[in-house]
Formats: structure tokens, sequence, C-alpha cells
């Protein structure tokens, strides 16, 4: 299997756990990884990304090629675009639709959902209010991981296990509360997909 | 043995404290900042004292560094590529002196700036210093070049530059340890006049630094390191390295590359391998990440007779960082690239984190100024920079560490009255305080703003070494104490602190203002662990 993927979002938004939750499902599955990720400047409130790539054969690069990404995983609208050129014609983009708006020109959201819905495989979801709905607005990221996880080529219980692993630290309440959010993004994402 | 998921930053810690070294010197610097901070949390670290605090600068890590070697103990000091920049003096000199205990210099290139001032090639320093050079191609690698390069120091007695890039030090991937090794008991150097670089010592160190060159290139050109792989069609010959290699074997079903390949991690260049790709191959393409350094030594070393392609006839770019899509285009394959970015998405750059401490300082400094009109604020480098950007529009420099206070008094001197430093609490620690000295000394008319916020938040919030001492330091430069003025930089202080600083800025000699307020990210830190 192979599944190379493109995580966006702006810096604080929590991307880099999804990827640390995703990299413990991959070595559960004794597959190869390679990570790359944003460190530094563009973590203040700018636009980041983190190239995350799963494969049961050894991985050479790093970095993605442009046009063969799987699936671009973003926790914002906008951002999600920002990867396009990465994205294979079979890929999937599942983006969050609540927009994250800190700067002056950001575009009009009914323009970027159109863009968003637009394009053949595409999942938009509120993850925003699917996180507060469960009760933990902070789980939002962990929403999108569920909504994503269909189009990555591990078993479920794998990303539940990397849940409970990366929050063993936080308590059972928290690990509770973010596999509720795992499974809710995961049934929505079923249901857009069915549709 | 053990699997596991590195960032490259930290399989060359893990390397280093396996390798068994004593002590970590670092100044923080991203894409090398990873590197201390593993080793400080690490217990194998702990449990050995392993030496694990960040120094002042650059400079002074690389000669506590040399220091420990000097005692017969391993020893690793980190830092970003322009962090050796300011470690350059004690760096070159320590190829003169040679080491005694194994000491590698760790320097993290950035091209593509994303998160620096330039794209400089450590590269050039390695061999301006004339010592062998590492540069790993994946994280296993960075792994090993840390794990053994304190043998090749100690083998030549020499510092050893391991050369990495950002994308190298900010990706993860498994890595398999080995056996931690026994660190060093200590010893004396043999010859007790080794680090003494008087001229008549300094001649016969150098001239021996200068014959070991051989030996250097004869190491490389049997090093483990540098790998030969043959292809069937020598239409075109690769010579690549570090992580471009990775790109060069991206581009092929399986890893499966038809020309030959040389691969080159550790330098000086092999010159057989060289001699051997080019004698065997009808064209060169050189694939490298940074500067075109390669590239431009065989195209001189060969001059004429065999095509020399990279990023000096534009085969590849020759700013910014490479990627799989751009050797493609060099090898004349397919480019996948998608679809374009839609016109609606827009430009993120970062910003001043909302409440933080600096905002309200350029509120303040903005409304001081209005009187004195633009063109006189000379910054530094930290978030505070990003000043530059709306709606601050503050600031009108940012050079190098330390540049801010030095500047503002050279344009002082020039007649531009009042020049402002914008300084930084650890930057001000890192090189800003010789510059003060000098300011202080001609009684210049500067007013210098210290943003402190405690920390140096820039890199992700390490302990900044002035905590505490700002004002003591002041004093004992000579800043006369009556224009040593602290200020909490709130909303509601708006109106005392702009009156303060329109009183600095008056006064006709040098004068230092304090906003102090801690980072609002290492507070909330603080407070979960609470
Ligand atoms: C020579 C050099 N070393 C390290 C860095 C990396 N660096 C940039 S800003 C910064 C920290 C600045 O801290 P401080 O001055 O306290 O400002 P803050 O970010 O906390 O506002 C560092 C370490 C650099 N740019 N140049
Ligand atoms: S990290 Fe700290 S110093 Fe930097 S912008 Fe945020 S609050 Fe300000």
């Amino acid at each position: 299997m192979k599944t190379d993927l493109i995580l966006a979002g702006v810096g604080g938004q929590g991307i880099l756990s999804i990827a640390a939750i995703i990299g413990m499902a991959a070595l559960e599955n004794k597959l190869f990884l390679k990570q790359a990720e944003v460190h530094g400047m563009s973590q203040r409130g700018g636009d980041v990304q983190s190239n995350l790539r799963i494969s049961s054969k050894e991985i050479a690069s790093d970095l993605i090629t442009m046009g063969k990404a799987d699936l671009i995983l973003s926790v914002e609208p906008m951002e999600s675009l920002r990867y396009l050129p990465y994205l294979s014609k079979d890929g999937y983009l599942v983006t969050n639709t609540k927009a994250f708006n800190n700067i002056t020109d950001y575009p009009e959201q009914d323009e970027l959902i159109a863009k968003i819905k637009s394009l053949p495989h595409h999942v938009a979801i509120d993850a925003n209010k699917i996180a507060s709905d469960i009760g933990s607005p902070r789980s939002m990221n962990i929403v999108m991981l569920g909504a994503a996880s269909p189009f990555i080529d591990m078993p479920f219980e794998s990303f539940e296990n990397g849940i409970r692993k990366i929050f063993a630290k936080k308590g059972e309440d928290i690990i509770d509360v973010n596999l509720k959010a795992l499974k809710a993004g995961r049934e929505f994402a079923e249901r857009e997909v069915l549709k | 043995m053990q699997n596991l998921l590195l960032l490259g930053a930290e399989a060359i810690a893990q390397g280093a404290i396996d390798g068994g070294i004593s002590g970590v010197y670092a100044y923080p610097g991203t894409p090398s900042t990873e590197i201390m901070e593993y080793v400080q949390a690490s217990k194998k670290a702990e449990e050995r004292n392993i030496h694990r605090l960040w120094s002042s600068n650059e400079k002074t890590a690389m000669e506590t560094a040399l220091g420990m070697s000097y005692a017969g103990k391993r020893v690793i000091v980190c830092m970003k590529h322009v962090g050796l920049n300011v470690a350059a003096d004690a760096f070159i000199n320590s190829a003169i002196t040679g080491v005694n205990g194994g000491l590698l210099v760790v320097s993290a290139d950035d091209p593509s700036m994303h998160s620096s001032q330039n794209e400089q090639d450590s590269r050039f320093y390695g061999k301006f210093a004339m010592i062998p050079i590492l540069e790993p191609s994946n994280q296993q690698e960075a792994y090993d070049m840390a794990y053994h390069g304190f043998e090749l120091s100690e083998k030549f007695k020499t510092p050893v530059l391991l050369r990495i890039t950002t994308r190298i030090s900010h990706s993860r991937a498994g890595v398999k340890t080995l056996q931690i090794k026994d660190m060093l008991n200590g010893s004396l150097p043999e010859n007790p006049r080794q680090f003494v670089l008087l001229p008549a010592i300094a001649r016969i160190n150098y001239n021996k630094l200068v014959a070991e060159q051989e030996l250097f290139v004869e190491d490389s050109e049997n090093s483990t390191f540098n790998k030969y792989f043959d292809g069937k069609d020598k239409s075109l010959g690769i010579i690549t390295g570090g992580i471009a290699y990775n790109y060069v074997l991206e581009n092929f079903e399986d890893r499966k590359i038809p020309y030959p390949v040389l691969k080159i991690n550790q330098y000086p260049i092999p010159r057989k391998l060289i001699e051997k790709i080019k004698n065997e191959c009808k064209e060169l393409l050189v694939v490298e990440e940074g500067a075109p350094f390669i590239e431009e030594m065989i195209k001189d070393y060969f001059n004429e007779g065999i095509q020399v392609h990279g990023k000096l006839d534009g085969y590849l770019p020759r700013v910014g960082e490479l990627n799989p899509n751009l050797v493609a285009k060099s090898l004349k394959l397919e480019d996948t690239t998608g679809e374009d970015i839609p016109t609606i998405v827009k430009q993120r750059p970062p910003s001043l984190c909302p409440g933080c401490g600096h905002r309200d300082m350029y509120d303040e400094l903005n409304e001081a100024m209005k009187e004195y009109g633009k063109g006189k604020v000379f910054a530094d480098i930290g978030c505070y920079t990003l000043g530059a950007l709306p709606p601050f529009n503050a600031i009108n420099s940012c050079v190098d560490m330390g540049a801010s206070i030095t500047m503002a008094k050279g344009a002082g001197d020039a007649g531009l009255i009042p020049a402002v430093a914008v300084i930084g609490d650890s930057t001000f620690t890192h090189s800003g305080m010789t510059g003060l000295l000098d300011a202080v000394n001609e009684k210049s008319h500067i007013t210098v703003i210290i943003s402190d916020n405690s920390t140096t938040a820039m890199t992700g919030g390490q302990h900044s070494q002035g905590t505490g001492k700002i004002e003591a330091i002041c004093e004992g430069i000579g800043v006369e104490k009556e224009h040593i003025r602290v200020m909490i930089p709130l909303k509601k202080n708006f109106e005392e602190n702009v009156k303060i600083i329109k009183e600095e800025l008056a006064y006709n000699g040098v004068s230092v203002v304090i906003p102090r307020r801690e980072c609002v990210q290492t507070l909330a830190r603080k407070m979960k662990k609470v």
C-alpha cells in the first residue's frame, strides 16, 4: 500500500497532532513512514503543512511529488486549496469548512466552498461544529482525521490506538472524547462518499 | 536494535548520545534547535550528566565545545547556518588547533529561507576550514554520521562538520540505533602546545592540516557514506548527495535508476569516484541541495570535454530548495504537477500572536515616533521582526543578530537623530551587548528598546540567558541608571509608556527602554503545567 498525504492548516491548529496519530498507526502496521513538517517562523499564525508518506515499500523522498498526493487533509478551507498542485487526478480533498480568518483579504466563504465542491473527489465538513456538538471544541482536528481515515489504507482501530497512545498522559476522559470525535468524523465522511 | 521514529535533528542527537558525547553546546536557530532539545529531554543524557544547557551565542558554544574537546571528551556543537558566521573565528581556528576529544560541528542550512535571512551553504565553510564534511541523505544516515563522526574526528584529530538542511532536519522517519558507547575518560592533549596558536606553532599546525588534505580525500574515497551505483545507460551520469539524492531516487520506479549515480555524502570530494563517473558517462548532471558547490568545482576541474549540467546552466533553479518535480525536469522526465493554486487563495504571512507584548511595544513606539517621522528604527531578529509587516510597519532594518544597536549608532553618527534600536532579550545577550558598549563610550544619541519577553520566543521558547539580568547588564556597560526605563507593555499603560519613550528619545545620549511582559505562548505552557 501507499498513501501520500498533505496535512494543511494554520500555525497553532494542531496538524502535528494529526500527523503524530497517523504516524503511530503506521508504526503499528509495520509500514514505512516519512513525515516532513514545518517548524519555525510560519508557526506564528502563517500557513503550515506537513508531507506525510506511508508505504509498505521503502520511501525515497521526504517531500511528495506534485500531482501525486492521494489525499489533502486540511483543517481550514482556504488552506486546503493551497496544495491543489500536489493532488493527483484521483486524489481526495478532505477539508474543514470553518474559516480561520486572520488576514485582511480573506476570500468570500461561498466562493471557497464552491471551489472545493467543484473538485471531483472532496469531503467538506464543519468539523468545528461536530466537535462542539460532542462537547469538545478542541477535538476539531481529530474529527478531521476521522473524516480522512477512509482514504488512508489502514484499519480504523489503528487510528484509535494512535489516539490512545498520543493522549495517554491526558487521562481516560480526553481519550474517550477524542475517540468519539474520530468516529463522528469517520461517519460523516462515509455518509458523504456513499451519497 | 531499537527502531525509533525521529526527526533528522533528533536522529543526530540520539547518534551523538550513543556515540559517547559528554556535552552538547548550542544556541537555538531553525532548523537546528531540536538537536539540543532532544538531548535536554533524554533520560540517558540525564543519567550520564551530559552537558546540555544553551549558550549565549554560537561563538561561545563553539569555543566551549573546543574546551571540552581539549579536555579529552567527545562533544557536539549545533547551530543554524548563519550561526556559523558568528562562530566562524573559533570554527576556522579549531581546524588549525585540531581536536583532542572528537568534535562534531552541526550546521543546519535553510534553502528557500523558510525561517532565515539567507540560504548560505555551510559546505563552503567546511572547505574553507579544510576539514571533512558529512551530509546525510536520510534520518538513518544522520544517526550513523553523528555516531561515527567522532571516530573520524579523533582519527585525524580534526573537527568534522555535519551539514544538514531543513528538510532532513524536520522530517521524521524510522531509525535503527546502535550500541551506546562509553564516554571518554578525558585526557590532556599529548602535545601541550597543540592549542597555542602563536604564529610559530600555528604555522606547524597549518602545514600539518594542509598535508592531511590528501588523507581526507582518501578517506572520502573509501568512505561507506559515499556510494557509486553503476547503471547501464551511460548517456548520463548523476552526481548527487544529501537530501537531493532522495529526489533523484523518487523519480524512478522501484528506485531503479538506469544511469550511473555517484552519491557524495562525505567531503572533500572523492576525486577517484568523480574521475570514474566522468570517464564512463557522456554527460553529467549535478543535483545538490544548496549552492552549486560540487558543480562549480567539477566544472572548473574538467574545464572542457564533458558537459556538466545543474544549477549553473538552468537545468535546476539556482535559488530555493529542490523537490522531486524540479529534479524530474532536470532529468527530462514528465512533470506531474496538478492543478494550479486557485487565485482566491491568498497569502497568509506569519504574525505576532494576539496579546503579544511586542504588539503593545510597537503601538507605543509608533505613537512616540510620530513627531520624528519614518525611517529611524533599526530592528533585529526575533518574533518582533514581524513588526515590519502591517498593521505596524514599524521597523526599517533586520540584518543579523545584534545589528539593531550598531546600525542605529552608525546612522546616528551620520546625523540620523534620534536613531532607535529594537532588540529582543535573547538577541541582546547574543550580540547586542558589545554594540551597546560602543554607543556608551561615545555617548551616542540612540534609544535602545529591549523588548523583554523573558524567553527566546521565535525558536520556540528556550531559556534566555539574560533573564533577570538585563538592567544590571546595561548599568554595568555604563548606561546611566536614570535612562534605563522599565515598563509593562499593556493597553492600560499606553499613555504612560508613550511618555517614557518620548522622554528617552529626546535624551542626547544612550537610553534603554525595557518593555517587559512574558511571551503569551511560554506563559500559556507554564499555566498548563500547573
Ligand atoms: C546568528 C543567528 N543565530 C540564531 C538565529 C535564530 N533566531 C532568530 S530569532 C531568535 C531568537 C530571538 O529571541 P529574542 O531576541 O528574545 O526575541 P523573541 O523572539 O523572544 O521576541 C533566534 C535564536 C539567527 N537568526 N541568527
Ligand atoms: S511567540 Fe511569544 S513573543 Fe512570539 S509572537 Fe507569540 S507571544 Fe509574541
